[in-house]
């Protein structure tokens, strides 16, 4: 390594962050890893990029694809020396979506998840606001839906069935 | 402490969950309604994404050269160390969930016991599992109301269930010397100390479905041990059978 790619240390995560903005949720490709909190690190180790992931949850087949397209996205960028790391802890939570994802869920008619994802107690209800009428007269037709982390739910005013983003 | 009763601490909540997930992901594509067919996989693809990473730090620990394909696939029922709660058929729709509810209920609160085992890998699962098991929790909790408090037929089905699996609850808060162990490692936890949180949510749930509280009597054990019903046999025989019959291979 020459002394000036050593100083260019800022200039490789700068471009590291570039190539994984451009990177996806397979299941909500309109939504980045960092917007929904996937993607918890990038930091030089040495001279080789680590980018550190974190699972929404346990079973999300996701993760494997994200995997794989971090790196094809990184070599595509010529960013050959990089390393993916998983870990678990601290825990994914929903309160680390930022605004500009929750925007995006609602632009794309899914309900985003209540903010603040505390301990509910067992039989607690929430209000959902409808992402397309925005009537919060909305019910759940199933706690569980197309991917790990969407519900499934029902507007009562303008009968929309929309997805919500589960809180957890 | 031993590795080696690290490795059985950790392969038994691994058993558990791959076990239980395995169960339910026989639903798919049998369930009631599409939303159930789709609320059951789901779970099972959490229960079954919990056992993969604790199967995978169970073999890191190990260090014996087996993967976590291999302590999934590979091992006889004898060496299989879930409750045999997990193991039960599924039965009709009410057998299911009563055995979601027994379970979730125990789960929730265990692995939030465990979100500060020195285990760093296992505290981290921990972390995640609690906030899922919390959602099997709600899901289950609201079918057995549902169909205890609801015909005369679901209720006697519901009830039926419950008395029918009662017997096994007990085998989830025993402990035994690789508990001791572990307990004074830091690493694990005795579940007896969350019988009282178990005893309070099944409680409310069977109240709220107006179903009566199995009485005592009898119970079942030694699944920790390796001693099963012989339904665990026949699961593994189906879920195991196509990577035995076809060793290393890939696709």
């Amino acid at each position: 390594m020459t002394t000036s790619e050593k100083l260019d240390t800022d200039g490789l995560l700068e471009r590291a962050r570039a190539v994984l903005d451009g990177v996806t949720d397979p299941e909500l490709p309109f939504l980045t890893i960092a917007d929904i909190g996937i993607l918890r690190d990038v930091h030089l180790d040495g001279a080789t990029i680590e980018i550190v992931i974190t699972p929404t949850y346990s079973g999300c087949p996701a993760m494997d694809v994200i995997g794989v397209d971090i790196a094809a996205a990184m070599t595509r960028a010529g960013l050959h020396d990089h390393r993916i790391t998983r870990v678990l802890a601290p825990a994914w939570t929903t309160d680390w979506l930022s605004p500009a994802a929750r925007a995006k869920l609602i632009a794309n008619g899914i309900a985003p998840p209540a903010k603040s994802a505390g301990k509910r107690a067992l039989f607690a209800t929430e209000a959902v606001a409808c992402p397309t009428c925005g009537s919060t007269e909305t019910i759940q037709v199933s706690a569980f839906g197309s991917t790990a982390c969407k519900a499934q739910r029902r507007c009562e005013r303008c009968r929309e069935p929309f997805d919500h983003f589960k809180c957890i | 402490m031993s590795i080696a009763l690290h490795v059985a601490y950790i392969l038994r909540h691994a058993d558990d969950a791959l076990v239980l997930g395995h169960r339910l992901s026989q639903w798919s594509s049998r369930a009631p309604t599409l939303e159930e067919d789709i609320a059951l996989s789901n779970i099972a693809l959490d229960l079954i994404g919990q056992a993969r990473t604790l199967y995978q730090h169970a073999a890191r620990l190990e260090g014996a050269g087996r993967d976590e394909d291999a302590l999934a696939y590979l091992r006889g029922p004898a060496e299989f160390q879930n409750v045999q709660l997990v193991e039960q058929p599924n039965g009709d729709f009410a057998a299911t969930m009563a055995r979601q509810l027994l379970f979730a209920a125990f789960a929730e609160p265990h692995w939030a016991a465990l979100k500060v085992s020195k285990d760093a890998e296992l505290a981290g699962v921990a972390a995640k599992a609690e906030k899922e098991c919390a959602y099997h929790l709600r899901h289950a909790s609201e079918w057995v109301i549902r169909l205890g408090d609801g015909t005369a037929e679901s209720h006697a089905r519901m009830q039926r269930a419950l008395d029918g699996l009662w017997p096994f609850t007990t085998e989830l808060f025993e402990a035994d010397a690789i508990v001791g162990e572990m307990v004074a490692a830091g690493i694990g936890i005795d579940a007896v100390t969350i019988r009282p949180n178990w005893q309070a949510t099944v409680g409310e749930v069977l109240a709220r479905a107006t179903l009566s509280r199995p009485a005592g009597g009898g119970f079942v054990t030694g699944g920790r041990s390796g001693r099963h019903s012989e339904h665990l046999a026949t699961m593994l025989a189906d879920m195991q059978g196509l990577r035995r019959a076809h060793p290393g291979a890939v696709w």
